[in-house]
């Protein structure tokens, strides 16, 4: 993706905006503050996908999205709103500490663990429409939960779907 | 005269009269000294005539000796005790330990299998497994990947295995195995990956397989007479387990059997139930989805189904039919009747004629349970049988991309696998309960072998007002009615024991062990494991002494969706996180503790 150095500017004007309106730690700044929409999804500076939360709570659709996929293809494993589970960590965290492109290496290819004589096992959901198509959806609600700017539990409001959203879905479950 | 056999008692004269059963189980599950297969008879009452420690005495219970799986995650199930030795299990990997009780629990044994880790993650919630059984000197074991394995209960070594199912499409295994004559009943688990569900039937002696039913599929398949097999008195008629689904839904179609297994030796029929239909997304399996969510009860020799009850057709809230089936003889009406009693997970009690099918009772168990207004119980009724949905909790009526909220229980049901127990003194069900309500949205699904097929979101929390996540109740099954009520912070996910010293016991997610009053259910003594409880009590006898015995090690279905705790959507901003949460109060643990009366 190519950025011009004039829009580069114009978009860390905006960073700060967002910076401030999201509360992110500054720390984090490079890998939470949103600095560009693109039909209802946002980036950050280095084009990584992120959440956006208004003032009034309304989340951006891909972070909604992300809390459906998540409650039905992780949270058996990981619990309720990334938290951590008897079973599987609290993956809420990993979204924030690991790089985007790791994130995304892990839930494709798995892992696997020895931790206290215990194996911990993550599948590969590689060949899984149902995650792989929400991917980032899953990627950017984590990281709304794990640098806590949004809450526990279904996010009350959100951006309509947009019809560039509803097409790449479409284009990608079907495919 | 009071016409009333204990479960045991009846196995053993019936054992006598017909011969028929399998001698060495009911011999061993006659010797009250003795716990033989997980659920201690035949019947599943999970009764025991041991009465040592009794309501007067409990209150001075200690911790005679404890024994540590070297495993940490779920433990499900109880030892075995046969003889003079002990038979430990744990979660995956499987290990089974054989300790000699005259030496201080030395270890006799170990069995170690080597399994591909990459079946971990294909299992639903948690490595658990519900334990051995114990038949003809052999000791069965159905590991995480399917392999069904006997091993010679005295050197631990393998007799033979035999591979139930295929890991690599969902197929896993967390139950545990039924011998029945020379027989020995397995099922499956892998609902969440649009696995067919199957009972098979495997060769005692030599691991052979002799017959399997699926859940769903042809005649052929699901192994009925359409002519003699019925439902609520009526011939199924042919081809029930596909017309009941749109296209070839049914290949995929779930009814998975991973729960317990219960023998009327007279009669010669098992008794268990089927699980979820898959998807969790109702609108993408029209019909009935038969026979998913059903009562079975089949001939043992043949496996051909005598009779169904489909609890809950079309399913639109994930409510497994899997529970024990506590097999009693009760005066109902003036008259005896030789019933089964179920308490589903979509919170009703059922009594039920085990001979006909015929339903008796069909009762809620828990107040909380608002997705349906009742049973039809009219045998005149075009809906006869069938349990009436109240529509704004129906997730079908609500469709596809809509959130369903404020419906209990929630998936993990008023009740889950964990069994209850029936005293024949009392003639009380005393059932551990989960007392949780959900949103659930349900939404378009791919199916990808192997991978999770599940279709809806799910939030869970208390029903509304209240904090308790669970209750222990003691239940009349003639009647259908709830006698008391233990309120528990969290879900009873620890199956319970009744013993004829008028105790009742069982554990808690916190780690506790509880004895309560069989009539009364006052707390009488109460001592902390290690971890939390997901296992079901067990008490034996050795040395003229009584035991009880219990495995602490939280994890399962409790230790994920509880660990964190839950959030209640209705709940303002904010007030979310307000809910005990689990980690709060006990960490990963796999100990046994083995509980006697000072000396």
């Amino acid at each position: 993706m190519s950025i011009t150095s004039h829009t580069k500017a114009a978009i860390g004007a905006i960073a700060i905006l967002y910076g401030t309106l999201s509360g992110a730690a500054a720390q984090d700044a490079d890998n939470i503050t949103a600095v560009r929409n693109e039909d209802g999804r946002y980036y950050t500076a280095d084009d990584v996908p992120t959440f956006n939360v208004a003032e009034d709570g309304t989340v951006d659709w891909p972070t909604y999205e992300g809390f459906r996929r998540y409650h039905s293809e992780c949270h058996v494993c990981h619990g309720p709103d990334g938290e951590g589970s008897s079973y599987a960590p609290a993956i809420k965290n990993s979204a924030v500490d690991l790089d985007y492109y790791d994130f995304l290496e892990i839930v494709a290819s798995g892992k696997m663990e020895s931790k206290g004589g215990t194996e911990f096992v993550m599948p590969t959901f590689g060949t899984n429409r149902n995650v792989m198509c929400y991917l980032d959806d899953i990627y950017v609600y984590l990281k709304a939960r794990g640098s806590d700017a949004i809450p526990r539990g279904r996010p009350r409001q959100k951006e309509p779907k947009s019809d560039a959203i509803r097409a790449d879905q479409k284009e990608c479950l079907d495919g | 005269m009071k016409r009333f056999l204990t479960g045991a008692a009846l196995l053993l004269l019936s054992g006598s009269l017909t011969a028929s059963a399998n001698e060495s189980v009911l011999e061993a599950t006659g010797n009250p000294a003795q716990w033989a297969i997980q659920t201690g008879d035949y019947a599943n009452t999970r009764y025991s005539k041991l009465d040592q420690i009794n309501a007067g005495n409990v209150g001075d219970m200690q911790v005679a000796w404890t024994f540590s799986t070297g495993v940490l995650r779920g433990h499900e199930g109880s030892p075995l005790v046969i003889g003079d030795v002990m038979y430990v299990h744990s979660p995956f990997p499987n290990i089974v330990f054989a300790l000699d009780l005259n030496n201080d629990g030395k270890i006799l044994w170990k069995y170690e299998p080597k399994q591909d880790p990459n079946v971990i993650p294909v299992m639903c919630c948690d490595t658990v497994n519900r334990g051995l059984a114990y038949a003809d000197g052999k000791i069965f074991l159905h590991q995480a990947d399917t392999t069904v394995v006997a091993l010679d209960a005295t050197s631990g070594e393998v007799v033979w295995s035999v591979k139930n199912g295929d890991p690599s499409k969902g197929e896993t295994n967390t139950a545990t195995v039924m011998p029945v004559k020379d027989k020995l009943i397995v099922g499956i688990s892998g609902g969440e990956f649009g696995v067919r569900g199957s009972v098979t039937a495997y060769s005692i002696a030599d691991g052979t397989r002799i017959w399997r039913a699926y859940s769903m599929g042809p005649d052929s398949d699901i192994l009925v007479d359409p002519e003699k097999t019925t439902h609520l008195g009526k011939p199924i008629g042919t081809d029930s387990g596909l017309n009941t689904w749109e296209g070839d839904q049914w290949k995929i179609g779930g009814g998975a059997t991973w729960g317990w297994y219960s023998y009327d030796p007279e009669l010669n029929l098992i008794y268990y139930g089927s699980g979820n239909p898959s998807t969790w997304n109702p609108g993408q399996r029209p019909g009935d989805n038969r026979w998913s969510m059903t009562i079975m009860a089949r001939d043992a020799d043949t496996g051909i189904a005598k009779w169904f009850y489909q609890m809950t057709p079309h399913d639109e809230w994930d409510y497994d039919g899997i529970n024990e089936m506590i097999l009693t003889d009760q005066e109902i009406g003036g008259e005896m009747r030789k019933v089964l009693t179920h308490f589903d997970r979509n919170g009703f009690g059922y009594t039920l004629d085990r001979v006909t099918g015929e339903l008796l009772v069909a009762e809620l168990f828990d107040p909380a349970v608002n997705w349906t207004t009742g049973v039809d119980m009219d045998p005149a009724s075009p809906t006869y049988g069938r349990p009436a949905v109240v529509p704004a909790m129906s997730t079908e009526t609500n469709g596809e991309d809509v959130n369903s909220v404020g419906i209990c229980p929630a998936a993990l049901g008023s009740k889950d696998q964990q069994p209850a127990a029936y005293s024949p003194k009392t003639e009380l069900f005393y059932v551990p309960t989960n007392h949780v309500c959900m949103d659930y949205e349900p939404f378009h699904v791919a199916y990808t072998a192997g991978q999770p097929y599940v279709g809806a979101t799910l939030s869970m929390y208390p029903p509304e007002g209240e904090t308790n996540m669970g209750n222990f109740i003691a239940w009349d099954g003639k009647t259908g009615s709830i006698k008391w009520s233990l309120p528990e912070q969290f879900s009873v996910w620890s199956g319970a024991l009744a013993t004829a010293g008028d105790v009742v016991f069982y554990g808690t997610l916190e780690g506790y062990l509880k004895a309560v009053d069989a009539n009364t259910g006052e707390e009488l003594y109460k001592f902390k494991t290690p971890s939390g409880i997901i296992g079901n009590v067990m008490t034996f006898e050795h040395g003229g002494k009584q035991y009880v015995a219990v495995y602490s090690g939280v994890g399962g279905w409790a230790g994920i969706g509880l660990a964190a705790g839950l959030t209640n959507s209705t709940d303002g901003l904010g007030a979310v996180g307000g809910y005990a949460a689990l980690s709060n109060y006990t960490a990963l643990g796999g100990t046994l503790t083995v509980f006697g009366l000072p000396n």
